[in-house]
C-alpha cells in the first residue's frame, strides 16, 4: 500500500508495476543464499546454524553456493584482517546485484578484542557496505538466524529503513 | 489401436482442435506444437518439484525438517528461488568469450529436452517410436558433455576449465560401462525400440533378469548425470562450482534445470529398461509410470544425500576397472542364459 502511495498520480492504476516488485521483493527476502566463507571462529557457529540443531534451511537460506556469481548474501563471519581485505572485497563485486551483507560478530563490526591490533580492520564497513549488524563473540547461531529474519523484513520494507535514516 | 489413459486425452484434444480449426493439417500442426511445449512443462515443473523434494529429503535424511516456511509446507520455496534467480544482474566476464559463453546453457537443454522424444510414457503414449530409440538416448545423452566442454572454455576461468575437463573425462568413462549394460537388456529384449522393450516386460521386469546389469547402469548413470558421489564436476570443495562457476542469475538458472531434466531422464530410462515401463495391475499405466520415476528418484537422492563425494581417480578406477569388466561378463553370462533357454 506504501508503495502505491508514492507512485505519482497518473500511474497508480499500474497496479502490474507495485506488484512485480513486491513479487521479487517476496522472492529475494525468501531465498537468501550466502556464500560459502568464513574468516575465523564465528565461521563455526554459522556452520552450526546450518545444521540440524538450528536449522537455517527452514527458511530456505541453507543453499551455500561455493561462486560469488551465484550468492546472494555475503556472511563476514569472523576477524578481518588488512591483508585479507582486498580478497574480501573483490568477492564482494563478483556477486550479482541485489547483493546484502551480514557482519556477524563483534570482530566484523568494529574489530571486536582485536580492535587495537595494528593488523584487524575494524569494522568491515570500512570495506564494504553492511546491511545487518550481529553482535556477539560469538553470536549464538539462533543470534545469526536473527540476523537473517531482520535482513529478510529489510527486503520486504525497504522504506522503513530509509526513514529511520 | 489400443491406448492408456494418455493417449485418450491426447485423442480427445486433437478432435477438439480439429472441431474448432476444421483444416487437418492445421490441427495436427497446433498438435505438434503442444507436444514440444509440453515437454518443457514437464521438465520446469518436474525441476521446481525435485528440488523441493531433494532439499526436503536432504533435510530428513540429515535430522533436520528442510524448508517449511514459504507457502505450506515450504511449497514455494523452489518457485521464489525461481523468480529470484530472474532478477538477479547478468554478469558477463570480460575476457569470456561472449557468444560462445552466452549459448551454451541454451545449447545444454537441447540434449535435455530431446531426449524426451522417445520415452513411453504410456501405453502408445510416445512421441516418435524410433527403431533404433535406445542408441538414440545414448547418443543424444552424450551430447551434453559437448556443452559443459564449452562452457567451461568460454569462462576463461581456471576453475571452469578444469571442472570442464573432468566434466568430458567423467562421461567418457561412465558412458562404455552404462552401454554394454544397456546392451544385456537389448540381448533379452531383442530390440533397441523403446516400446518393444517395455512391452517385453510385461510379465517378468528386467530388473528381476539382470540385476547386474540393473547395479552397472545405476552407477554410471549417476556418474553420467553428475550426482554425488560422482559430482567431481563441480565438487565445491575442490574447483569452486566446475563450468558453472562464471555463470550468474538466468543462466546458471538453466544448467540448474538442465541437470534436473536429466536426473528425470535418468530415472525415466531406469524405469523403461528395468523397471517395467508402465506397466503394473489395477492402475492406470501414466500413474504407475510416475509412482515408479518418483520412486527411482528418490533412490537416487537417497545415495547422494548418504555418501560422500568420491575422488576422481577412484572413480575411474571404479568404471574402467571394475564396472566395464562387470559388464562385458554380464553380456557373455545373457548369451549364455539365451542360448540355453531357447535350446531347451
Ligand atoms: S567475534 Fe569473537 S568469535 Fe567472532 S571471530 Fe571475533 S573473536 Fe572470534
Amino acid at each position: 500500500m506504501e508503495i502505491k502511495e508514492r507512485v505519482p498520480e497518473i500511474l497508480r492504476d499500474n497496479v502490474l508495476l507495485t506488484t512485480v516488485d513486491g513479487l521479487f521483493k517476496w522472492a529475494r527476502s525468501n531465498s537468501l543464499w550466502p556464500l560459502t566463507s568464513g574468516l575465523s571462529c564465528c565461521a563455526i557457529e554459522m556452520m552450526c546454524a546450518a545444521a540440524a540443531r538450528f536449522d537455517l534451511s527452514r527458511f530456505g537460506y541453507e543453499v551455500f553456493r561455493p561462486s560469488p556469481r551465484q550468492a546472494d548474501l555475503f556472511i563476514v563471519a569472523g576477524t578481518l584482517t588488512w591483508k585479507m581485505a582486498p580478497p574480501l572485497k573483490r568477492l564482494y563485486e563478483q556477486m550479482p546485484n541485489p547483493k546484502y551483507v551480514i557482519a556477524m560478530g563483534s570482530c566484523a563490526n568494529e574489530g571486536g578484542p582485536f580492535a587495537d591490533a595494528y593488523s584487524v580492520v575494524p569494522g568491515v564497513d570500512k570495506i564494504i557496505p553492511v546491511d545487518v549488524y550481529i553482535p556477539g563473540c560469538p553470536p549464538r547461531p539462533e543470534a545469526l538466524i536473527e540476523g537473517m529474519l531482520k535482513l529478510k523484513e529489510k527486503i520486504r520494507h525497504p522504506e522503513l529503513i530509509q526513514k529511520v535514516e | 489401436m489400443q491406448g492408456g489413459l494418455l493417449v485418450i486425452l491426447t485423442d480427445k484434444l486433437f478432435y477438439g482442435i480439429n472441431y474448432l480449426s476444421g483444416n487437418e493439417f492445421i490441427s495436427q500442426l497446433i498438435m505438434v506444437i503442444v507436444q514440444i511445449m509440453a515437454i518443457f512443462a514437464v521438465i520446469s515443473l518436474a525441476a521446481i518439484i525435485q528440488v523441493y523434494m531433494e532439499r526436503r529429503i536432504c533435510g530428513f535424511i540429515q535430522d533436520r525438517l528442510g524448508p517449511n516456511r514459504v507457502g505450506p509446507w515450504g511449497l514455494l520455496q523452489t518457485v521464489a528461488d525461481m523468480i529470484k534467480l530472474m532478477g538477479k544482474e547478468d554478469i558477463i566476464p570480460v575476457k569470456a568469450q561472449r557468444i560462445l559463453w552466452g549459448i551454451t546453457p541454451m545449447l545444454l537443454f537441447i540434449p535435455a529436452a530431446l531426449i524426451y522424444a522417445v520415452f513411453p510414457f504410456d501405453d502408445g503414449a510416445v512421441f516418435v517410436d524410433l527403431n533404433v530409440g535406445i542408441f538414440f538416448v545414448m547418443a543424444v545423452m552424450s551430447q551434453s558433455v559437448l556443452m559443459f566442454l564449452l562452457g567451461g572454455f568460454a569462462s576463461e576461468n581456471k576453475y571452469s576449465f578444469m571442472g570442464a575437463m573432468r566434466a568430458v573425462a567423467q562421461m567418457l568413462s561412465s558412458e562404455i560401462p552404462m552401454a554394454f549394460a544397456v546392451l544385456a537388456v537389448v540381448m533379452v529384449s531383442g530390440s533397441l525400440k523403446m516400446t518393444d522393450i517395455v512391452a517385453a516386460q510385461s510379465n517378468m521386469w528386467f530388473i528381476a533378469v539382470e540385476p547386474l546389469a540393473f547395479i552397472i547402469f545405476t552407477i554410471s548413470i549417476l556418474m553420467e548425470i553428475n550426482r554425488t558421489p560422482f559430482d567431481l564436476v563441480e565438487g565445491e570443495s575442490e574447483i569452486i562450482a566446475g563450468p558453472f562457476t562464471e555463470y550468474s542469475g538466468m543462466r546458471w538458472a538453466l544448467f540448474f534445470l538442465a541437470e534436473y531434466a536429466n536426473l528425470l531422464s535418468a530415472a525415466i530410462l531406469t524405469v523403461t529398461l528395468f523397471l517395467g515401463g508402465w506397466h503394473g495391475p489395477v492402475l492406470p499405466g501414466i500413474l504407475w509410470f510416475l509412482i515408479k520415476v518418483f520412486l527411482v528418484i528418490f533412490l537416487f537422492m537417497w545415495i547422494r544425500w548418504t555418501y560422500p563425494r568420491t575422488r576422481i581417480d577412484q572413480m575411474m578406477a571404479l568404471s574402467w576397472k571394475v564396472l566395464l569388466p562387470l559388464a562385458l561378463f554380464n553380456i557373455a553370462a545373457t548369451g549364455i542364459g539365451i542360448y540355453i533357454y531357447n535350446w531347451m
